[in-house]
This record gives C-alpha cells, sequence and structure tokens, in this order.
C-alpha cells in the first residue's frame, strides 16, 4: 500500500478546542463528529440488544411467556405486552441494529474518523454537512422511539417487520406508528446520502498527494464504495416508502391491488434498496479487517487491488440479486432462475476476499492481539454465514428454507457476527488512536471469547430450527422446537456477560488514563493514521503528508 | 483447494449395496412407514423404518463432515412435523421434497462444511504455524496470480456444479404435471379458507384447533386445526393460493412446498403426496398479531376416503379429472380479482369465540376430520 513521507507534527500550535457546547453540539471536526456517531451506535446497540433480550426471553419456550398481560414486561409498561408487542420489538429490534448501530458505527463512527487521516486529508470535504448528519439521525432515532410509543393500529407501535411490506404496513397498521417509522427512515435515509456525499467528495477530492486511487487503504475503498451503494440505492428506498405514506395517507393506490395497485412493486423497491444494504453494512467492515490482518501479520496485504476490486464488484454485483429475496411471490420462472444464477455469483469476489486475507497471514508473524481476535473470529464466522447464504441462493431450496429461522441464522452469521465483529475489530484497532488511553488486554480478550461463544451458541441451533421448518417472527411455536431455542436463549445469556465485559473495559480505561501510543502496533501498521499522536491533534495534516509507491 | 464434491459416484459406488432406498432419498426418510390415514400421534414407529440407516450413515461418515449432521438425527425424524431437537430437513412425501433433501443433503451440505472446515483447517494453520514466536520473521510476499487465479475459477467451477443440480429442482418445482385436484387457499388475518373449486365444496374455514382440544385429540397445538385440507394419495394437488387482506404465505415442509398469498395475484403451487398421512405446515409471512396462529393441516387420504369426504362436504365427486383452465400463466403473477371481492364467507375469525359454524352435522367417518369443536379463541 502506501507509507507516509515524514511528517511534521504541530503539537499544540493547531490544538485550540472550542468549548464544550460548540465542540460538541456545533461539531464541524470530522473525529468530534465520528466520536458521536460511535458514541451514539453504542447505545443504540444496547437497546436494540436489550430489544433482541426481550425476543430470546420470549422464546425460551413455548408458549406466550412475557408478552401478555400480568408479565413483568407489561408492568413494565414499555412495551405493548401482547402478540403485537412482540412484532413491534422484532421490527425494532431489526430497524434500530441496521439504521442505528451498524450503519452510524462503520460509516458514521469509523468512516468519519479514518477516511480523512487514511487518505491524508485535514478533514471532510463538507464539515457542517458532516455535523448535519449527524443530527439528522438523531432526529431520526427520535422519530422510531417514538413510533414504538404510540398507536399503530392492532396495538402501540409498527409490528409489520423492518421491510413493512404493505398492505400489513397501510391497510394493516392504521395508526400513526407507521407515519412516524416511514418519516424515521426518511430522515435516516437523507443523513446516509449527506454523509455519502461527503464521503465520495473527500475521498475524491481530499487525497494526499501521490495516493492515487490504488494506493488508498482498503478501508477508504470500502467507504466509498459503501457510499455509492447508499447514494444509489436509499433514494429508490425513499421513493418506496412515500409512496407507502401516500396509500396510507392520501388514498392513493401504488400497492393496493384493490385500486389496481400491486403489493409486489414495494417488496422490489425495497429490496432494490434492501440487498445493497447488507453491503453497506459488510463493505467497511472488510476494509476494517483487511487492515487489522495486514498489521499483525507484519505483511503487506496479499492481492489489494483484487482485494479493491472484490469489493467493487461485490457492490456492482449486489445491485441486481434483489429478487433473491422474493423466489415465493410468484416471479416467472426465467426471473427465477436469473436471480438465482446472479446471486451465486457474489460468492466468488467473496471467496477471492476470503482468500485474500488468508494468504495474508500465510507466512505472516502473528500476533494475536485483541483486535486481531476480533478479526480473525470475523473471517471464520463470515465464512460460515455466507455458505448458508449460497444454500439459500438456490430457489429450489428456499422454498423448503424461505422465511425460517435458518434464514434468521444467515444473515445474523454475516451481520451479527460479521459486521459486528468487523466493528468491535475496528474498535479495538484504534482505540488508543480515537480516545488516547489504552485499554485493558486482558478484558479485550475476555471479551471477544464469551461474545464468540454466546453469539454462536444463539446461532448455530437457528441452522436446525430452520430445517425443520420454524418460521420466522413467530411469538410461540410448536413444542419439537423447544430444545433448540432453549439453547439459542442460553447463548443470549452468554453474550450478555459479553456486553457487560466490554461496558467495564470501557470504564476500567477511562479511570485508569494509561496514556497511549502514536503506534501501538509496530512495523505492521503502516497506513497514515499511526503517523499521528494518539488521539490525533484537533487539527491534523496541516501541512499534507507525501505518499510514496512502496514495493508491493 | 478442497475435495470436489463427486456426487455420482460416492454414494452408489463404495459400500455395499445393501440399502436399496434410491439414493436420492438419503435424507427423506421416506422408507416405507405403515401409518394409517388417521395416524396422528407420535411417531415413535418410525425408528424401525431406518434398517439401511447404519450404512447410509456409515458411508455419509466415510464422505463429509456433513455426515454427522445429515445422517445422525434423521432416524427418529417425524412425518409431517417438526422432530423435537431435530436438526434436519423435515422428512418428504413429494417427489419435490426428496429432490430438495437430495439437493441439499448431498451437494449443498457437503460442499459447504467442506469449504468451512477448509477455511477453519487453514485459520488453524496459520495461528499455529505463523504465530509470533514460531515464525519471528514474516515473509514479504504479497502477490501470486496462479494461486489468484485458482481461487477465482475453482468457486466458479464448484458454483457451476451446484447450479445444475439448482435448475434442475427449480424447473422440477416450475413443471406442474396435469393437476387431478385444485384447492384453492385464502389466507386470512389469521385463519385459512379453503375451497375445491372443481367439487364444488365452497369456502370453508380453518382455525387453529385449541389448545385443549389438541390435547384432548393427541395433536400437536399450533399445528393442528380445526378443519384440514383433505387431498387424495399419489395424485398432483394444484393449490392456488391467495391473501384476503394482507400477505400471508402457505408452507407446508413435508411438501417442500411454499407460496406467498398475496391480495390481487392468484400464486399456485403443486405437491403429489405419495403417502396417506397428515402434514403439518404453516403461514410463513409475517401478517399481523396471530402470525403464529394460523397453521395449516393437510390429510392425504386414498381415493375413496376422498370421495367420501367430498361428499360429506356436500361436493360432487367429478367423474372425469377436473379439466381446469390451464391457469399457469398465474404462476407469473397475472393479477386475479381482487381477493377481497371474491371471498365470500369468513366467518369465524378467530378472535371472537364462535363455533364453528360452517361443517356439516354428520363427521365425515372415513378420514377423521376433527369434529367440528367449538372456540377457536387461545
Amino acid at each position: 500500500m502506501a507509507t507516509a513521507a515524514a511528517h511534521d507534527d504541530h503539537h499544540g500550535d493547531h490544538d485550540h478546542k472550542p468549548s464544550f457546547f460548540v465542540r460538541w453540539f456545533l461539531s464541524t471536526n470530522h473525529k468530534d463528529i465520528g466520536t458521536l456517531y460511535i458514541i451514539f451506535a453504542i447505545i443504540a446497540g444496547i437497546i436494540g440488544g436489550a430489544l433482541s433480550g426481550l425476543i430470546r426471553l420470549e422464546l425460551a419456550e413455548p408458549g406466550i411467556q412475557l408478552f401478555k398481560a400480568g408479565s413483568w414486561l407489561a408492568s413494565t409498561g414499555l412495551v405493548d405486552a401482547s402478540k403485537h408487542g412482540y412484532n413491534v420489538v422484532v421490527t425494532g429490534h431489526a430497524l434500530i441494529m441496521v439504521f442505528f448501530v451498524v450503519m452510524p458505527a462503520t460509516m458514521g463512527g469509523f468512516g468519519n474518523w479514518f477516511v480523512p487521516l487514511m487518505i491524508g486529508a485535514p478533514d471532510m470535504a463538507f464539515p457542517r454537512m458532516n455535523n448535519i448528519s449527524f443530527w439528522l439521525l438523531m432526529a431520526a432515532f427520535s422519530l422510531l422511539v417514538m413510533s414504538m410509543f404510540v398507536d399503530g393500529g392492532p396495538g402501540r407501535g409498527f409490528g409489520g417487520g423492518w421491510t413493512a411490506y404493505p398492505p400489513l404496513s397501510t391497510s394493516g397498521h392504521t395508526g400513526p406508528s407507521m407515519d412516524l417509522a416511514i418519516l424515521s427512515l426518511h430522515l435516516a435515509g437523507a443523513s446516509s446520502i449527506l454523509g455519502s456525499i461527503n464521503f465520495i467528495t473527500t475521498i475524491f477530492n481530499m487525497r494526499a498527494p501521490g495516493m492515487t486511487l490504488h494506493r488508498m487503504p482498503l478501508f477508504a475503498w470500502g467507504v466509498l464504495i459503501t457510499a455509492f451503494l447508499l447514494l444509489l440505492s436509499l433514494p429508490v428506498l425513499a421513493g418506496a416508502i412515500t409512496m407507502l405514506l401516500t396509500d396510507r395517507n392520501f388514498n392513493t393506490h401504488f400497492f393496493d391491488a384493490a385500486g389496481g395497485g400491486d403489493p409486489v412493486m414495494y417488496q422490489h423497491l425495497f429490496w432494490f434498496f434492501g440487498h445493497p444494504e447488507v453491503y453497506i453494512m459488510i463493505l467497511p467492515g472488510f476494509g476494517i479487517v483487511s487492515h487489522i490482518v495486514s498489521t499483525f501479520s507484519k505483511k503487506p496485504i496479499f492481492g489489494y487491488l483484487a482485494m479493491a476490486y472484490a469489493m467493487v464488484a461485490i457492490g456492482f454485483i449486489g445491485f441486481v440479486v434483489w429478487a433473491h429475496h422474493m423466489y415465493t411471490v410468484g416471479m416467472g420462472i426465467e426471473l427465477r432462475a436469473y436471480f438465482v444464477a446472479a446471486t451465486m455469483v457474489i460468492a466468488v469476489p467473496t471467496g477471492v476476499k476470503i482468500f485474500s486475507w488468508i494468504a495474508t497471514m500465510w507466512g505472516g508473524s502473528i500476533e494475536f492481539k485483541v483486535p486481531m481476535l476480533w478479526a480473525i473470529g470475523f473471517i471464520f464466522l463470515f465464512t460460515l454465514g455466507g455458505v448458508t447464504g449460497v444454500v439459500l441462493a438456490n430457489a429450489g431450496i428456499d422454498y423448503s428454507l424461505h422465511d425460517t429461522y435458518y434464514v434468521v441464522a444467515h444473515f445474523h452469521y454475516v451481520l451479527s457476527l460479521g459486521a459486528v465483529f468487523s466493528i468491535f475489530a475496528g474498535f479495538y484497532y484504534w482505540y488508543e488512536k480515537m480516545f488516547g488511553v489504552k485499554y485493558n488486554e486482558f478484558l479485550g480478550a475476555a471479551h471477544f471469547w464469551v461474545t464468540f461463544v454466546g453469539v454462536n451458541l444463539i446461532f448455530f441451533p437457528q441452522h436446525f430450527l430452520g430445517l425443520q421448518g420454524m418460521p420466522r417472527r413467530y411469538v410461540d411455536y410448536p413444542e419439537a422446537f423447544a430444545q433448540w431455542n432453549k439453547v439459542s436463549t442460553d447463548g443470549y445469556f452468554i453474550t450478555v456477560i459479553g456486553v457487560g465485559i466490554f461496558l467495564v473495559l470501557l470504564l476500567e480505561s477511562a479511570v485508569r488514563r494509561r496514556k497511549a501510543e502514536a503506534n501501538p502496533w509496530g512495523e505492521g501498521a503502516t497506513t497514515l493514521e499511526w503517523t499521528l499522536p494518539s488521539p490525533p491533534p484537533f487539527h491534523q495534516f496541516n501541512e499534507l503528508p507525501v505518499v510514496k509507491p512502496d514495493a508491493h | 483447494m478442497m475435495r470436489v464434491w463427486t456426487p455420482a459416484k460416492g454414494p452408489v459406488g463404495w459400500r455395499k449395496p445393501r440399502p436399496r432406498v434410491p439414493f436420492m432419498f438419503v435424507g427423506g426418510g421416506i422408507s416405507p412407514v405403515l401409518r394409517g390415514a388417521a395416524g396422528t400421534t407420535d411417531r415413535g414407529d418410525m425408528k424401525s423404518s431406518f434398517h439401511g440407516l447404519r450404512t447410509r450413515a456409515a458411508w455419509a461418515l466415510a464422505g463429509a463432515g456433513a455426515a454427522f449432521w445429515g445422517g445422525a438425527a434423521m432416524a427418529n425424524d417425524l412425518l409431517g412435523q417438526p422432530t423435537p431437537g431435530g436438526i434436519d430437513l423435515q422428512p418428504g412425501v413429494t417427489p419435490l421434497r426428496h429432490h430438495a433433501i437430495f439437493f441439499h443433503n448431498v451437494i449443498l451440505l457437503p460442499v459447504i462444511t467442506a469449504i468451512t472446515l477448509l477455511v477453519l483447517g487453514l485459520l488453524a494453520w496459520i495461528m499455529i504455524r505463523y504465530n509470533k514466536r514460531a515464525n519471528p520473521v514474516p515473509a514479504k510476499f504479497s502477490h501470486n496470480t496462479k494461486l489468484e487465479v485458482a481461487w477465482t475459477l475453482l468457486p466458479v467451477l464448484i458454483l457451476m456444479v451446484i447450479s445444475i443440480f439448482s435448475f434442475r429442482l427449480l424447473f422440477a418445482y416450475n413443471d406442474m404435471p396435469k393437476p387431478d385436484v385444485t384447492v384453492k387457499a385464502v389466507g386470512y388475518q389469521w385463519y385459512w379458507g379453503y375451497e375445491y373449486p372443481d367439487q364444488k365444496i365452497g369456502e370453508y374455514v380453518s382455525n387453529i384447533l385449541p389448545e385443549d382440544n389438541a390435547k384432548a385429540e393427541g395433536k400437536p397445538f399450533r399445528l393442528a386445526v380445526t378443519e384440514p385440507i383433505v387431498v387424495p394419495v399419489n395424485k398432483v394437488v394444484r393449490v392456488q393460493v391467495t391473501g384476503a387482506d394482507v400477505i400471508h404465505a402457505f408452507a407446508v415442509p413435508a411438501f417442500g412446498i411454499i407460496t406467498d398469498a398475496v391480495p390481487g395475484r392468484l400464486n399456485e403451487t403443486w405437491f403429489k403426496a405419495e403417502k396417506t398421512g397428515v402434514y403439518y405446515g404453516n403461514c410463513r409471512e409475517l401478517c399481523g398479531v396471530d402470525h403464529a396462529f394460523m397453521p395449516i393441516e393437510v390429510r392425504v387420504v386414498t381415493q375413496a376416503e376422498f370421495d367420501a369426504w367430498v361428499a360429506s362436504k356436500g361436493g360432487t365427486v367429478a367423474g372425469a379429472a377436473p379439466a381446469a383452465p390451464s391457469a399457469r400463466s398465474a404462476d407469473a403473477g397475472a393479477a386475479a380479482t381482487p381477493a377481497a371481492a371474491t371471498a365470500p364467507v369468513n366467518p369465524a375469525a378467530p378472535a371472537p369465540a364462535t363455533p364453528e359454524p360452517k361443517a356439516p352435522a354428520g363427521a365425515p367417518a372415513a378420514t377423521s376430520t376433527p369434529a367440528p369443536s367449538a372456540p377457536a379463541a387461545k
């Protein structure tokens, strides 16, 4: 990749931090905004994780224990304690995790923090737009939370799933809750579109002298491709949910068969956004893992160009496979055959990435520091989630597994265990750089191992449930599914312990305040952010670094 | 990178040919189970029928790591409903499901298991061989064109092999033989309505069987229903599916079928059950509050029993096979009339405790259709 030429820091000289309020509420500094995003993602993650706890508790055994009158959940009054409330929780869990945890963490958090640092830019191209991106997301989150507490129709909140298929999301939910959720997605989408414009502009125009696109770190590549995916897919989602809004409130019939519309049309529009969205969540993680694997193996990334263009290929193909979510809606056979073929093609560039990571480690001198543990965990778990994706790509098998827990297991392996592991990998990798203190190595490793065991215990048995035919989004299930559901819920408790360790780790490092080093990882860490002190000065690269090609 | 699976040779080739079950049915558990039409209780009897299992399991172990998964748990799998603690696909009773189980257990599962184990093995080797202590000086290579070409092309080849089987299965699903019986299933919030247009059986309502009744009748709660679908064995049954209010999905695992019930569309799927018995399914598209409580129960009976049932329902037993207008295009989404308009009777919405109003007084003897039992409340 690229190494930085000698570079002068201007300690202190440019470190005029504004007052607290101006710094954190009117922020235009990419690092501060990145920190805000990360803090937000952690808080939203705890909320989303708590919601998944309600799901797992309810599913611990057959029958309805939690979501009924008289349960402890009912006495808290927070969630509608009914079967509808369960659907609301499932919906809220998905929307929060997708839009308010993974995306803010990878794009908003790490993207804001490290894209400018890695490409040698002083800040993002549009600092104020960066600020409004963050606060729009706040507004979006407020709307979503509000939507869980107002009338949805069958009860409080919207319980139609994150996909919000009509007619369930139109005539099936007549209350204002769904409208709030739609507006929330509008704002979150606007936030992401503005952010994407910012990233694309920054990456295209503000790279340090000598840093061609083909010398750009892979994380910046990942963010660039993700930004394009967001820019092209989110307007389609915005259009689809706007049509939902008008169907609900202004008597249009876009998705109403009785008025000449077609509910399946919504599904096409939604998944045209929805499928790229899953790559949006994982591509920055690909970049992060590449850096970590290279750093701790003390080897350059294997097949750098192939890695970059594999991401481009994944992003591109990601746009032409959407209807593999819709094999059962009654599409023509030719369409289904096409989407089977196109979907399987994605496995090829993904395989290139997996094997290139392995080849990067091959021959290396590997140190198993905490970020590396998460990165290796990511590679394995993402592979596991990827191969079940190959199974589901086959429409003929999908007819046996569609909308079962097999699907739930699959996408949690690539997202909950894939994207989230890459986020934790990046978090530990850049922890010192971002916060200027060291974390406790033992707690970090404990966090990894406990989480690894916990999430596998949650999600691996769900393959079995799916193969046996347990449908998704069920508040209650036949007795036969009891055993593996119990195991899955046990795994959740172990994962909660992992979260607890993580919070202790944050607290411990905040109390102890061990001084960070500029580059704690040594010779393997070659990207520009490691040439700066930890934390970097408030404004960096006032004198642009010059990047020279290195031998690879 | 990995041993490529050779589907044809492995199974037939190298073990003694004792299990005469055609290999294709390896995961199916379709060995002859003697079950009367009325057999509804637990399926402990299944075990005995798996005499060939050990041989098969032995073969499977030789095949790939998947063996444990594919072979071990199949032994006691129930037919037509999920098995407690089961870890594999529910056994099937239709050619499509056998085909799908073969594709999954013999092609896909070994391939993905091998790939996962390969990655795991490589990672383990790397962690042992290339850690800081074992290999203090890192290599510096970052390219190997041959290797990169190999790990691009090899997956392509594997996927092509998979796709051959995949397309064969997909087109098999699509090629419905001439149907003998047509059932129209309409999804409502939150129950199913069934209609036999050719037998002139008007739509009747199928609610979830309340827990007490299910217990009393020894049926699995949350799977059993008040009024099942009844179809003859070894006949091609076409299921036309639509939704009356929101989108539902009609799915029966043992048949390997699922089709969305979309308002304004008439989707269709088909099955040909090879064995009499009771087969349970579910609604598989989130449809609101009681999504989990609108199960599907299909009773496969002999032709005589079916005819008796039709008569008891006040239908006419068509002499000639009903030559329904070829509705193949429905698959492409040709919109039917808006479903809400066509759906006539939906008397027993599940919420209020309404007695089942529709069933004729005399309970159809032969099919052991559950007597209409009163409350639908949960």
